[in-house]
């Protein structure tokens, strides 16, 4: 029974349709186009029409407004709309805003979406142009240009501080390869990867390599969130919001984190606290993971943030197929960021609903339970989500 | 080059650099005191406006560094790959700078061969001198304490 609180959110709300376009280095249509594409297929699959919705959620980094995609799909009046801040950390906050929504009686059919040609179009570390002062004045002019750069900072650290070897990172990059090996969505669908071909590629921001970053795309993905209850005259079986949170630590930096007590620890700890704090169920109940992967080494900052173990210990988490399907954590099972697509962690909430709907190219037996998390390193938020 | 876009917090850092001079700003309580980096309008601890630009020894260690590689801005990519580092101040280690670990003073980005580099090594930090170069603003570097 929903109720206004925090204790309300949990189970309160359900997904109850995906949405997405193709997934391209190049696709010829606009974001906005895409955008209204991947909107109308979450719609239908959901079969709720486009005249009911009346909430939206998106996040920043994005070239298309509300405006723009109201219009066009020809919603109804809005009375939510929200977006969130600091790019790939708002995917999952979009879930759990529209999810506050409904459960506070602000709105009854809320859609979140994601779209961007970040494969066709250019780098934002590109436009020299347009810069915040902070934290870049501090940073770029020695070089330290992209978030690759920024990232590998930290990982440098990482690898030192915990005895973790570059091993343990290509563990995270075959994973989500395996994975997109399964998936005909997949931009890496027919791209095996090995561990020579790991070893030996080009450096990105040494000590990351190309196949620790993810990959460059285009395309859009939407959802749609409605209340339990009417989750229940929808096509698809419902897969309930059934914990959610957000996460900006104290004396956070973004992903140039070298200036706090404890860099290596981030938003994910912070989030993860509120996550857990109202869920039923912990870590170990998790059956499926689907963990924003940027870059690989987020994924074991983000195992020990979220609680699957200790401080130091998430390269080794990852050995002995841990991350594989029937490895104690199956891992961004579509091919996450690093093989299926990068928009921002948004196709990790879309293949997170579609393994608790049974759904999945690589599916998980019996999957239940599904954490969906959005960046690491930024102000992020993440889904606990159940079938 | 990319020069720094300074803004209102920033700007005295900047000042001080022009002049060789590595200052982080403190507060400026007498009860409180603490230092903060990046600059920000009020301290953290105490909340006083009150600010003040404390000198530094110039003297820490490489707390991580980073090697990028192309793609990249057109003239970085021409002396790469060089270096980037995190410095940690030897009297403040939770203080930490990123710059770069150079030769000597108006030394390129990749002065220094990559395997010189290590966590830990202590670093001395440089400003350019006049006629290093063009750059309008002076970035602090650092170089090994033993070359």
């Amino acid at each position: 029974m929903a109720g206004a609180g925090t204790a309300g959110l949990k189970d309160a709300t359900a997904v109850v349709g995906i949405g997405q376009t193709a997934f391209a280095r190049r696709l010829p249509e606009s974001e906005k186009a895409l955008a209204c594409r991947a909107v109308l297929a979450a719609l239908d699959d959901a079969g709720i029409s486009p005249a009911e919705v009346d909430a939206l959620a998106s996040y920043t980094m994005e070239e298309t407004d509300e405006v723009e995609v109201a219009k066009a799909v020809g919603f109804g009046d809005l009375s939510f709309f929200s977006r969130v801040g600091f790019g790939g950390g708002g995917s999952c906050a979009t879930l759990a805003h529209l999810a506050g929504a409904v459960v506070t009686g602000q709105a009854t059919v809320g859609v979140a979406w994601r779209s961007r040609k970040r494969g066709s179009g250019p780098r934002p570390w590109t436009d020299t142009a347009v810069q915040l002062p902070t934290p870049a004045q501090w940073t770029r002019p020695f070089g330290l240009l992209r978030p690759a750069d920024e990232i590998a900072m930290l990982t440098r650290r990482y690898l030192h501080e915990y005895g973790a070897t570059r091993d343990h990172l290509f563990n995270v990059a075959l994973a989500c390869r395996n994975r997109a090996n399964q998936n005909p969505a997949a931009m890496m669908y027919e791209r095996p990867l090995t561990r020579d071909m790991y070893m030996t590629s080009r450096w990105i921001s040494e000590p990351l390599c190309l196949f620790d970053n993810c990959l460059e795309t285009d395309g859009a993905l939407a959802c749609v969130v409605v209340s339990a209850e009417r989750a229940r005259d929808c096509r698809r079986r419902p897969v309930y919001v059934h914990s959610a949170a957000q996460g900006l630590p104290a004396q956070h930096h973004g992903m140039v984190n070298y200036w706090n007590d404890d860099p290596l620890t981030g938003p994910a700890w912070t989030a993860a606290r509120h996550l857990w704090k109202h869920a039923d169920f912990t870590p170990e109940d998790v059956d499926v993971a689907q963990i924003y992967d940027a870059f690989t080494p987020l994924v074991p900052l983000s195992l020990e943030g979220y609680g699957f173990c200790g401080r130091g210990e998430g390269g080794a988490f990852t050995e002995g197929g841990a991350l594989e399907i029937g490895g104690r954590l199956p891992l961004n099972t579509g091919g996450g960021g690093l093989s299926e697509a990068y928009v921002h962690g948004f196709n990790l909430i879309t293949e997170g609903v579609r393994q608790l709907r049974g759904t999945s190219t690589a599916q998980v037996p019996g999957a239940a339970t599904c954490l969906v998390t959005a960046g690491e390193g930024v102000p992020t938020s993440a889904l606990l989500l159940r079938n | 080059m990319l020069t720094p876009v300074v803004d209102d917090d920033g700007a005295l850092f900047w000042e001080y650099a022009a002049r060789g001079e590595l200052r982080v700003q403190a507060c400026a309580e007498a009860a409180c005191g603490e230092l903060r980096f990046p600059p920000r309008p009020c301290c953290p601890h105490c909340h006083s406006f009150a600010g003040e630009w404390r000198r530094m020894s110039g003297r820490g260690r490489i707390w991580s560094y980073v090697f990028p590689h192309p793609p990249l801005l057109p003239e970085y990519a021409a002396q790469a790959p060089y270096n980037v580092i995190v410095v940690e101040l030897a009297e403040a280690p939770l203080i930490r700078l990123v710059g770069n670990l150079v030769s000597g003073p108006g030394a390129p980005l990749n002065s220094v061969a990559p395997e010189r580099l290590r966590i830990g090594a202590r670093v001395q930090v440089v400003f350019p001198q006049d006629g290093d170069g063009a750059e309008a603003v002076r970035l602090p570097r650092w170089v090994l304490e033993r070359p």
